[in-house]
């Protein structure tokens, strides 16, 4: 079966094929599409491309958008619960960046020809997947903390790769969005810090919490570039410019000594430096739970998506009430709030 | 169909006065007023922002890629509407040099 992957999680390819896309014209506009991307110019949206690369890119931001809006769930549930006034609100603004992610996400996917609407049906009938990642729970408040460190940062990683793809929607839109993330990064490493520096229960907490997500964090990459079947693809268009094992190294690089010089430990035997190469010595993670998980069977899948369609059915009143206030004609129209008005 | 298939609106932002409004992305929005407190919160939740304004996306007719080259490329030839386009200090220090020109009050 083919299968593609964003953000750790792996999909069939769907079977209907592409409109036929062979012969002379098309392999000319195929080249020059090729040549294009290999000057390091960006896609636009009116621009030709081949469907192959419209089907990768529609799923691939999709799907990230899917987990933006997922990704909202295992934080937000401890807003209510949050240790300080301060980490309410900074959790809050954390929690809201990543619904606006979602919908940053949702208008890029939408340049390419699906609607906004078909996506959220598509997650809410469960047939559309989203990062395997949140499908892990969050027993703790040190928790927040290491995915703010590790997630985040392990995302972080991902999206700056991303905001070099070839698709310019997709770019801009990764962009803005590393900008935010940095914040999540340095809020999180700031309750990491905050835990791993305070009482003995405070550290054994948040060493509790690093040992539940490492793993999660290197599984965010998606499985090993050997049994990844579209990386070469996805390369030579650019809609990636690094395979996931190598996002996985610069990520265990930048972030186990992070979490090492708080005297603080990750749940690897394996793990160290090596002096030769530059780089950390590590383990891979159980692919065969990531396969568990992404297929439906986490600790959490059923919860997540239980979340999502209440909070969707819970909101119904305010859509229904916004399209009747628009559909009586009551706009911003009349108000003189026309930016050219007097002009 | 979802009952959020709204049209879509075009963001512009101005960070301060005096800068031009720029393209920042595009809400969803039943009507105008919605798209701008939906932008506000989409676009302007940090930085600076002293102005939004939001443009129904149909609103906007635009070149086509495949027209641009026809469409733009002669533009690149028209050295005359740009001030490089014109020789002119060299012209007048020959035309002194020849003359034995000088300006009065360098003398």
């Amino acid at each position: 079966m083919l299968t593609y992957r964003i953000h750790g999680q792996v999909v069939p390819v769907p079977e209907q094929a592409p409109p036929p896309q062979e012969g002379p014209e098309y392999e000319a506009r195929l080249a020059e599409f090729e040549a294009r991307i290999a000057r390091g110019e960006k896609i636009e949206p009116t621009d030709w491309m081949p469907e192959e690369y419209r089907r990768q890119l529609i799923r691939m931001i999709s799907q990230h958008a899917h987990s933006e809006i997922v990704g909202m769930l295992p934080e937000g549930k401890w807003i209510p619960h949050a240790p300080t006034l301060r980490r309410k609100l900074i959790l809050i603004a954390k929690v809201q960046d990543e619904g606006g992610h979602g919908q940053l996400l949702y208008r890029a996917a939408e340049t390419l020809g699906i609607t906004r609407e078909e996506m959220i049906e598509a997650l809410l009938a469960g047939k559309a997947k989203y990062s395997v990642v949140f499908n892990y729970p969050t027993p703790t408040w040190a928790d927040v903390a290491a995915i703010g460190l590790l997630i985040d940062g392990a995302a972080v990683v991902n999206q700056l790769m991303l905001a070099q793809g070839s698709y310019g929607p997709y770019a801009r839109a990764m962009k803005r969005i590393c900008y935010e993330e940095s914040f999540h990064i340095k809020q999180g490493y700031d309750a990491f810090v905050a835990l791993a520096t305070g009482t003995p229960a405070q550290r054994q907490m948040m060493q509790e919490a690093v040992n539940r997500w490492w793993y999660p964090a290197l599984m965010l990459f998606g499985p090993p570039d050997r049994d990844s079947v579209h990386t070469p693809t996805l390369l030579r268009w650019r809609i990636k410019t690094k395979t996931n094992d190598e996002l996985r190294q610069e990520f265990v690089d930048q972030y186990a000594p992070m979490v090492l010089r708080l005297g603080l430990t990750i749940p690897d035997p394996n793990l160290r430096y090596d002096p030769e190469t530059g780089h950390w010595r590590f383990s891979e993670p159980d692919w065969d739970e990531f396969w568990r998980v992404i297929k439906g069977d986490g600790p959490c899948n059923a919860e997540r998506m239980a979340a999502r369609r209440r909070a969707h059915e819970e909101g119904r009143w305010v859509r229904e009430a916004l399209a009747a206030k628009a559909g009586r004609g009551v706009n911003g129209g009349s108000d003189g709030r026309y930016a050219m008005a007097g002009v | 169909m979802g009952d959020t298939q709204w049209p879509v609106y075009e963001v512009f932002l101005q960070e301060k006065r005096g800068d031009p409004h720029v393209h920042v992305g595009a809400v969803h929005a039943p009507d105008p007023e919605m798209a701008l407190l939906l932008a506000k919160e989409q676009f302007a939740r940090r930085g600076r922002c002293i102005s939004l304004w939001v443009v129904p996306a149909e609103a906007i007719y635009a070149s086509r890629a495949e027209e641009a080259e026809e469409l733009f490329a002669s533009a690149l030839e028209k050295e005359y509407r740009e001030p490089r386009g014109f020789r002119v200090t060299e012209r007048v220090r020959r035309w002194m040099e020849r003359h034995g020109q000088s300006l009065p009050e360098a003398e």
